[in-house]
């Protein structure tokens, strides 16, 4: 775009080599827009109104442990500005948002933007861009995909890996399975969905039922009495937070008693299950890559201690039992870890760089056994999971852990 | 509503204003264009300054859609946001899947446009005042479940909505995409809105106006009420389309969920605010919609923190309270209370 001259191009070529020869490029500071010697700035769009609220929490945690991260002396002496918006889980509002980030606000990089939909609206613009959009919260498959999209990485188990890993239980587990399912109609219901059914491959057919709802309906009740109606004694749930709770209280109701797996986008008790009634939550089996702060078993582990001193100081009066502050704890320590290595070369590229090294990190909060690895061809971040069922008020794990790590598609 | 409008509109005044404002509102496009160089280059108006720029021209022209049909033909629509996501949808289909250029897809969504108008108007405006209003507004809330419809995915993609890249500047003009593209925004408006201000001085505005203010009246003399409604209203249709054809090339997304029915309330609303019979009055709905329909959440954010207000206003609040004020104080709209204030000035 830009027409150059010879000349200038022959001065250019001249002072980078100069440039080149000077420089032990270690010692240097380097920045990109967002980042200076005393700040670092960080982008993030969180519904905090509307359908999808219920994950509002998740934003509020962030600010909060990057609050705690900068009263200890913040990241390499830099402080961070977090820049937060609310999206209202609905696309167009999240481009215009993003693009106010990135044009007007002048983020480093976009953190843990929130949802399927709104991430696929602003995935192409954001590499179009060139801006980092790090550790989305979402586990599509298609945000692992650095050939097409190198700006652009997940954090959390992928949900095609996840769906593959119920199909498989429930065909050894469960006599004849009839499995019904809901699903949410856009890429993450999709995403499980289609898992799902490569899970079962030969099994397909063993899907008697798919009922569908939009993020934008009020309930999911007519699709729950559909489901019990065509005689499932599976059920799939691939649903969000409010939807979950919704559908599980409405079996209840119904009487409808299937062997329930619930999606681990919704395994929060604060969130779910106790919305839904703790009773009607019983014995519903998912998939965990998270301690639950709550199960006594990790008690005296310390990353949990360190959690609840931080929800105790940061964020009292918080309700403990909502998942999206232990994931949203988890997913920033992630950040500022990528952050950290990064050391004082905050560019783009290096923060991508940094990101797609990851060897055996142990994040706070993941379960024995799960770890951190990336890769410039790895670009999911966390690929292991255990089965867990609801027990009283918590989960009980069983079985081994499943990893899928490795893999990079 | 009628009878204020009569008014406003009456010939003299309007022949007296046309000679005389003239001058001034083409110095004021004159300004507005040159903002790129002015603005752009010494960095005073981001890029995304531009986008909100141009988002504001193109709620202008939707704004003046409804302004044509409601003000000026008397029929009142709670349905244009649907025609504004038909325009959009039909630009965005046609540079995604046919790969066209996205000024040669202005066109296409006006003339689609027109017919929907055109066709929906037929049955529709058999049904009078608030039963047509009904009608629209049916028309607002089905148009985005038509849009997710599974059998139409193939080329609405859905719920997920269609991705479009905005096009750089040709012959390598000094522009940035966004500049570019408020440029020709701009343009189209002020084409968009010669035609109306043609339109209404003509014969058909006449008619137009007629059937407002007494239908029974007009059809004795010899106006075809029918024709005349159903042709208004497919206008209508049309001037708002290209609106939505527009939003989709700048804003580079559509989706179902941009065009809730909200969109629709919040073009009557910009239209009732701006002023329901006058052209100026579609420029500040256009405004109003942009500025205080998305900034109305940050704002209430602000100022509860900034007085320190002991209770949590609901984000809406502002919005609530700047409507009501609005129409206490201004019920012809800012446009109409413009004009008595300067009346007012001028008489003193």
């Amino acid at each position: 775009m830009i027409l150059l001259g010879r000349r200038t191009l022959l001065a250019g070529s001249g002072a980078i080599a100069f440039a080149l020869a000077l420089s032990p490029a270690s010692a240097q500071k380097k920045y990109d827009e967002g980042a200076t010697d005393t700040e670092i700035k960080i982008g993030h769009t969180n519904p905090y109104s509307g359908n999808a609220s219920a994950y509002g929490v998740i934003g509020k945690t962030i600010e909060a442990y990057f609050k705690k991260v900068n009263d200890e002396g913040g990241i390499n002496g830099r402080k961070i500005n977090f820049i937060t918006y609310d999206d209202g889980y609905s696309p167009p509002k999240t481009v215009e948002m993003v693009r106010k980030l990135v044009e007007e606000d002048k983020v480093l990089l976009l953190f843990n933007t929130l949802g399927t939909p709104p991430n696929s609206a602003i995935h192409k613009y954001m590499n179009q861009k060139k801006v980092p959009q790090l550790f989305v919260a979402t586990g599509a498959s298609k945000w692992g995909n650095p050939k097409e999209y190198p700006w652009t990485m997940g954090w959390q188990p992928d949900y095609a890996t996840e769906g593959a890993i119920y199909a498989k239980h429930i065909l050894a587990t469960v006599k004849d399975p009839k499995i019904g399912v809901l699903m949410q109609n856009d890429d993450y219901g999709k995403d499980y969905y289609n898992g799902f059914k490569a899970g079962l491959g030969k099994d397909a057919d063993k899907v008697v039922q798919l009922a569908t709802y939009e993020v934008t309906d009020p309930t999911v009740d007519s699709q729950m009495i559909q489901l019990k109606n065509s005689g499932a004694n599976v059920f799939f749930n691939i649903t969000t937070p409010k939807f979950a709770a919704q559908a599980i209280r409405k079996a209840a109701e119904i009487n409808w008693k299937p062997v329930h797996y619930l999606n681990n986008v919704s395994s929060s008790f604060g969130a779910v299950f106790k919305p839904a009634g703790i009773d009607a939550s019983q014995d519903i089996i998912l998939a965990l890559y998270r301690k639950d702060p709550a199960d006594p078993q990790w008690a005296n582990a310390t990353d949990i201690s360190a959690w609840k001193a931080f929800m105790a100081k940061y964020m009292p009066g918080a309700d403990l039992r909502d998942d999206g502050h232990n994931y949203g704890y988890a997913v920033a320590n992630t950040l500022v870890e990528t952050l950290k290595r990064c050391g004082d070369e905050l560019t783009r590229e290096n923060i991508m760089k940094q990101a797609a090294s990851f060897k055996g990190y142990e994040a706070p909060m993941l379960l024995p056994g799960i770890k951190i690895n990336t890769s410039p061809t790895d670009y999911y971040p966390i690929q292991a999971v255990r089965l867990a069922r609801v027990k009283g008020e918590s989960f009980e794990l069983f079985g081994e852990v499943l990893s899928n790590e490795g893999s990079t598609q | 509503m009628a009878t204020t409008a009569t008014t406003a509109s009456s010939p003299v005044t309007a022949a007296a204003r046309a000679a005389g404002h003239k001058w001034w509102i083409w110095l004021m496009v004159a300004g507005l264009a040159l903002l790129p160089l002015l603005g752009g280059k010494t960095g005073f108006i981001s890029n995304y300054g531009f986008l909100q720029l141009s988002l504001m021209i193109v709620y202008a022209i939707a704004v003046l859609g409804l302004i044509l049909l409601t003000g000026f033909n008397g029929q009142i629509s709670l349905g244009h946001g649907a025609f504004f996501a038909v325009g959009a949808y039909t630009s965005a289909v046609l540079i995604d899947q046919a790969s066209w250029p996205y000024w040669a897809t202005l066109p296409v969504a006006a003339i689609v446009c027109f017919l929907v108008g055109y066709i929906f108007g037929m049955p529709a405006l058999r049904l009078e005042g608030h039963y047509l209003a009904l009608a629209t507004f049916a028309l607002a809330v089905a148009v985005p479940q038509f849009l997710k419809y599974r059998h139409f995915e193939w080329f609405t993609n859905g719920v997920q909505g269609i991705n479009i890249f905005k096009p750089d500047p040709p012959f390598g003009l000094p522009l940035s995409a966004d500049q570019w593209m408020y440029l020709i925004v701009l343009f189209v408006a002020v084409l968009m809105f010669w035609i109306a201000r043609n339109l209404l001085d003509s014969r058909t505005g006449r008619a137009m106006m007629a059937i407002r203010d007494h239908s029974m009246a007009a059809s004795t003399m010899g106006v075809n009420v029918a024709h005349y409604k159903t042709v208004v209203f497919g206008i209508s249709a049309l001037f708002t389309g290209v609106a939505g054809a527009l939003h989709a090339i700048i804003f580079e997304f559509v989706a179902p969920d941009s065009f809730r029915f909200e969109l629709s309330i919040a073009i009557l609303v910009g239209a009732v605010v701006g002023g329901i019979a006058s052209l100026p009055g579609a420029v500040i709905g256009g405004i109003f919609v942009q500025v205080i329909e998305k900034y109305a959440d940050a704002l209430t954010k602000k100022l509860t923190t900034a007085v320190s207000l002991p209770l949590d206003l609901e984000p809406w609040t502002i919005y609530g309270i700047a409507l009501i004020l609005l129409m206490y104080i201004m019920p012809m709209g800012i446009a109409g209370g413009l004009a008595v204030l300067w009346r007012k000035l001028r008489g003193s």
